[in-house]
């Protein structure tokens, strides 16, 4: 959500034209303007006076000659008190912005500039105030200033103010440690300059969205504080007339449908002009999931037959238990388009067989990962291939899919302490997991995970199976989540780099395990990794991945020997540099 | 987690004082113009003096206060200005007609909005587009109007409600449905709204967390995913959520009670404000913010209760 500190006043032009363009930002922009211009023109523009009766016209219906909206129990006239009473609006409006801004922005943006006490206690403040119900408050003072509407208008600004400061100081906190402002810093600027350019900059989007949802709740505080009767029952204003009409709803039911539709119109214009707004500004807000629609034509689109040219021949053989042909994944990407990251890969495991999918990250190792689960994120598209076990397509048939995961394919993840449900002790998910995939009973199941608790090299499983997530290490979480994937005796695990997130140490134990199961289990095992020191410790083949493709593909001694590609011996030379830099 | 507890409570205690004090204060500040408004316009100045003086208004404030304070604690809220009604008998009668509307519609708020939430956050598509397009207009139109449309349409064009008035559930149940129907409606449509559209965010966040993607793989199936596991993490952040909608419904109750005239809390705290009576008034604004506190308590506790890391630290 960083806004770019150079952007010029051209931006804010292109910004304010691209609300415009929308049809929603248009509209609730036209409706607003009208309501000020009625209200800057009222004296000049409305029929009569607020508060000039013409006994006729009490309660005229609408379309009454000379009272368009007809007239109230006292035969005034409708249309003229509302156009009236949108200057009372407009004023509640300036004020509450006025003073919810000058306090809220303010306190938000010292306490976030300089932290430390006063922001300890600006927080307390703005928790209470915004634990308090405001319109008994405002209710409370107008037993003190009598029918004020500015004054409760000012009050409810400071209500509402803290919206503004835990925005701003949010804001402010993520924008403080950015470059630019330390750079700022460096270059000697004082602190008001850092506040004033750079700051207010980043500031100033957030509080544009803000403030159209603030006037929107003002609007309708106003008219609700003036319909309770807390208003100067002399002068005009939306809630009044609302108030006028309800209270002779059986003798002229149309009175109330104007100020009504005045007040949520309004309302409700502020609202979705703040949605534009945030679409706008912040684009980044929206889903990018495609309408199933939109889903089916682009994957038409992308079949022509224009999957990658040369594809790595695969071995052939009798005993591959898992393989993946012609798989190509794409994402909706900015501006409706839609960006292909996996361009039709092949991929061949044997049974028993450790194989390595190196490459940079981003390079589509994971997603291949993903889509041989059936668990790519619910905006992937898959436009093509297949991905067979034993022969049986998986992507074609999701039953099939559904079968599999878990019982024959397994995955072990990559971060062990975000995989684990935070809720649930290790011996609840881990029974939970093993009796969704068996026919165990409670009993069963509990027995087999101790088995399995202590084949993975957990001591006493009894007390680990009582704890929850957070009260373990990341290298037992991880040996946690290798029994839940072996759990179900699968032919095939997946791990997507699964010793990144863990300690040296850690990591030569948990790849020692991973290889022993391999051996005592005949697993066939997908090691996703960007370490190729891990590829030679543990892996029999290595397929190297470079923008969705598989580049070149070996035994792991040749690979290492004699790298063909260009790119692999890239990625060796500078895996080698690391690793001198770490020793 | 019981030091957690204690903490909360002591915060609690801490708002109370801090906000009756200020509400106190600026309320009861200003002795001559209370007994003026008493009085009336036309009061001599000396009656005015000799009723600051009867009403104890001439003390200094924090006496006074200590005097409002010492008494609400044995439960005494002083005299109306007006009547010479206790406010704690008054509140006595007011407070479960608000109490009624809001748990009644929060209870209701709940289980809808948990229903369209999840949803919602599951489905996603047209049916999730839907829900959060009538949720911004729900949220938008405040709930007096959402009233007002009710009365216009139920009650005075098809004559199924009564527009206004309370039977009190002694008298007779099905009178007293019917006088909360309305009501209890016109509350819920912003709550719902709003508390849906919250709930669909918490719930989208829990589908994107790591775990979900790996219990997945583990076989398990999605109505386990999004019952057992979905569903329980989402429960902390849904309870913030309805801390805010029980303190919108509070606030929310005011306007109904005016447009349904139900003698409930926000009524009484409407017309003492409007005569001046501010011993009423204030002691409507105590009985309030003690609700919100023991809302948020609550809440604050069973938050400390679902969430592992903090139970058994």
């Amino acid at each position: 959500m960083t806004v770019d500190p150079a952007a010029s006043p051209s931006t804010r032009r292109r910004v304010f034209r691209r609300l415009l363009r929308s049809p929603q930002g248009a509209l609730c922009l036209a409706w607003l303007a009208l309501i000020v211009l009625v209200a800057a023109t009222s004296p000049w523009l409305a029929p009569s006076g607020p508060t000039v009766a013409d006994l006729d016209a009490a309660n005229a219906p609408p379309l009454t000659p000379g009272h368009l909206l007809g007239g109230d129990s006292a035969g005034r006239d409708i249309l003229s008190r509302l156009m009236w009473g949108s200057r009372q609006t407009v004023l509640a409006c300036v004020i509450v912005l006025a003073v919810s801004i000058a306090v809220g922005v303010a306190s938000g943006l010292v306490a976030g500039f300089y932290r430390g006490r006063f922001e300890g206690a600006a927080g307390f403040v703005s928790d209470v105030v915004m634990s308090l119900p405001g319109i008994v408050l405002l209710i409370a003072l107008y037993a003190l200033t009598g029918p004020n509407i500015p004054a409760a208008m000012a009050v409810f600004g400071l209500l509402i103010a803290p919206t503004y400061y835990r925005l701003v100081r949010n804001v402010v906190l993520g924008v403080r440690n950015e470059l630019y402002v330390d750079a700022a810093r460096v270059a000697g600027l004082s602190d008001l300059r850092i506040v004033g350019r750079h700051v207010l900059w980043a500031v100033r989007a957030p509080v544009i969205i803000q403030s159209s949802f603030v006037l929107a709740a003002g609007i309708g505080i106003e008219a609700g504080v003036s319909f309770l009767g807390l208003g100067d029952p002399a002068g005009a204003s939306w809630g009044i007339v609302l108030q006028n009409s309800f209270n002779g709803i059986y003798n002229n039911r149309w009175a109330v449908v104007w100020p009504a539709l005045v007040i949520s119109v309004t309302i409700l214009a502020l609202v979705l002009l703040g949605n534009a707004l945030s679409d706008v500004l912040q684009s980044s807000a929206r889903s990018r999931t495609l309408s199933p629609r939109r889903r089916r034509a682009a994957q038409e689109a992308a079949q022509p037959g224009d999957a990658a040219g040369e594809s790595i021949p695969v071995g052939s053989s009798d005993d591959v238990v898992l393989s993946v042909r012609g798989l190509r994944i794409a994402y909706p990407a900015a501006g409706g388009e839609v960006r292909e990251v996996v361009h039709g890969v092949d991929l061949d495991v044997r049974r028993g067989e450790i194989h390595g999918l190196v490459g940079e990250s981003g390079s589509g190792k994971s997603q291949i990962a993903f889509a041989t689960l059936g668990i790519l994120p619910r905006e992937a598209l898959i436009f093509g291939g297949s991905v067979l076990l034993d022969g049986d397509d998986l992507l074609a048939d999701p039953a099939k899919m559904r079968a599999a995961r878990g019982r024959r394919i397994a995955y072990v993840p990559q971060e062990p302490m975000s995989n684990l449900d935070p809720s649930f002790t290790i011996g609840k998910q881990l029974m939970y997991g093993l009796r969704a995939v068996t026919r165990l009973d409670s009993r069963q199941a509990r027995g087999r995970v101790v088995e399995l608790l202590t084949r993975v090299g957990i001591s006493d499983p009894e007390r680990v199976m009582r704890l929850y997530p957070h009260e373990i290490s990341g290298g037992m979480a991880q040996r946690v989540l290798i029994c839940g994937a072996v759990a179900a005796d699968p032919d095939v695990i997946v791990a997507d780099e699964p010793t990144t997130a863990l300690d040296v140490t850690v990591q030569a134990e948990v790849l020692e395990l991973l290889r022993e199961l391999s051996r005592e289990r005949g697993l066939a095992m997908i090691l996703v990794t960007h370490n190729l020191g891990v590829v030679a410790d543990l892996c029999d083949v290595v397929s190297v991945m470079k923008d969705g493709d598989i580049v070149e593909r070996a035994e792991v001694d040749d690979l290492f020997r004699s790298p063909r590609e260009a790119y692999t011996k890239e990625l060796l030379s500078s895996s080698r540099s690391v690793e001198l830099m770490e020793i | 987690m019981a030091l957690s507890v204690v903490k909360n409570l002591a915060r609690s205690l801490a708002v109370l004082l801090v906000v009756t004090f200020a509400t106190f204060t600026l309320m009861f500040g200003n002795g001559p113009g209370i007994a003026q408004a008493v009085l009336g316009l036309n009061a001599r100045p000396e009656d005015v003096q000799r009723e600051v003086v009867a009403l104890g208004l001439d003390q200094p404030l924090l006496v006074q206060y200590w005097h409002w304070l010492s008494g609400a604690v044995t439960g005494n809220l002083g005299e109306s200005f007006y009547t010479g009604q206790s406010v704690t008998e008054a509140l006595s009668s007011r407070v479960p007609v608000t109490l009624a509307l809001v748990v009644i519609t929060l209870v209701l708020t709940v289980v809808l909005s948990v229903l369209l939430g999840v949803t919602a956050a599951v489905k996603g598509g047209w049916v999730d587009r839907l829900l959060q397009f009538v949720s911004v207009l729900g949220t938008a139109v405040p709930a007096f109007i959402v009233a007002i449309v009710l009365v216009f349409t139920f009650a005075v064009a098809w004559r199924m409600f009564p527009a206004t008035g309370y039977v009190t559930p002694e008298l007779s149940i099905s009178g007293w449905v019917k006088s909360v129907t309305l009501p209890v409606v016109a509350l819920l449509v912003g709550a719902v709204a709003s508390a849906a559209a919250q709930f669909r965010t918490a719930v989208l966040d829990t589908l994107g967390r790591d775990y979900v993607r790996t219990l997945r793989a583990r076989g398990i199936s999605e109505r386990h995913v999004i019952f057992r596991h979905v569903l329980r993490n989402s429960a902390g952040p849904g309870l913030t959520v309805l801390s805010l909608t029980t303190l919108g419904l509070l606030g929310g109750a005011v306007f109904i009670e005016q447009v349904f005239a139900l003698p409930g809390m926000g009524q009484l705290a409407n017309q003492s404000a409007q005569v001046n009576d501010v011993p009423m008034v204030m002691g409507t604004v105590l009985v309030t913010i003690v609700i919100v506190l023991v809302v948020n308590f609550l809440g604050d506790l069973t938050t400390i209760l679902l969430n592992p890391k903090a139970r058994t630290r």
